[in-house]
């Protein structure tokens, strides 16, 4: 429950668990991190987020998205916007995290060709974003792949608190001398 | 030296390394620790790691650019 919850929105699996110096320490560097990655790879006229987004044909097969889909619900509506361009409808939100336009010679069905005529296309994206669109890219990856990482921390559960550790192990010597003065007639 | 290695050298695009340093770090350092003074004590030692680590490669590169 506590990893579902992790990945679905960064640290709320720790907050779950009652880490929650953790849970606020994970949501706020990653999700600081894939949205300045989303400001980076995109801009008001283009929409925001263009460097998010699902696509799986032959012209552009978007490996990037399974590193970044490791954030969890903020890299979501990337798969709605794919599936309703799939449905032939064009994407809500002004485009944000939709896949760009088919370029003529990939294979994306006709649906899907006409409910994206009005994106910018790859090309027009890497033209005006320039480096961005991999800067983008980039922040928004790590940004997935280290959320695998706190993902993996909450599964795994707190590890034994350090000052616990060392209050047994200062104990242990004691409870030693009990046990011998004990044993003594 | 290879000019081009130099004009690489564009500090202004550095800076984007500087939060995703930042960023890996801590995060890497909390899947370690438990409690904050911890966590931030690892973290800049992983940070000054991979600061290091990125000079040396630099001055790996420099070098080879330089005889190369």
């Amino acid at each position: 429950m506590a990893a579902l919850l992790a990945w679905l929105v960064p640290g709320l699996g720790h907050i779950f668990q009652g880490r929650t110096a953790k849970g606020v320490l994970f949501f706020v560097c990653l999700v600081s991190t894939f949205a300045y990655g989303c400001y980076l790879g995109g801009n008001s006229e283009l929409g925001w987020g263009r460097v998010v987004y699902v696509a799986w044909r032959d012209d552009d097969t978007r490996l990037a998205y399974l590193c970044q889909v490791g954030i969890g619900l903020p890299a979501l509506p990337a798969i709605v916007q794919a599936s309703r361009a799939k449905k032939g409808k064009e994407p809500w939100w002004k485009g944000l995290m939709a896949p760009p336009q088919p370029e003529g010679f990939g294979n994306a069905d006709e649906l899907t060709t006409r409910a994206l005529a009005r994106q910018p296309s790859l090309d027009t994206l890497h033209f005006r974003l320039r480096g961005y669109f991999e800067l983008g890219t980039a922040y928004t990856m790590i940004a997935g792949l280290l959320n695998i990482l706190a993902v993996y921390d909450a599964w795994g559960g707190p590890v034994f608190p350090e000052t616990a550790k060392k209050e047994d192990d200062q104990d242990e010597p004691q409870d030693d001398k009990t046990k011998e003065e004990a044993d003594t007639p | 030296m290879n000019p081009l290695l130099l004009a690489a050298l564009r500090t202004d695009q550095l800076w984007y390394a500087v939060p995703l340093i930042v960023v890996v770090s801590l995060v890497y350092a909390a899947t370690r620790h438990e409690e904050m003074g911890p966590i931030l004590s690892h973290a800049l030692r992983i940070g000054v790691w991979i600061v290091s680590f990125m000079v040396v490669v630099f001055v790996i590169l420099l070098a080879l650019s330089w005889w190369v």
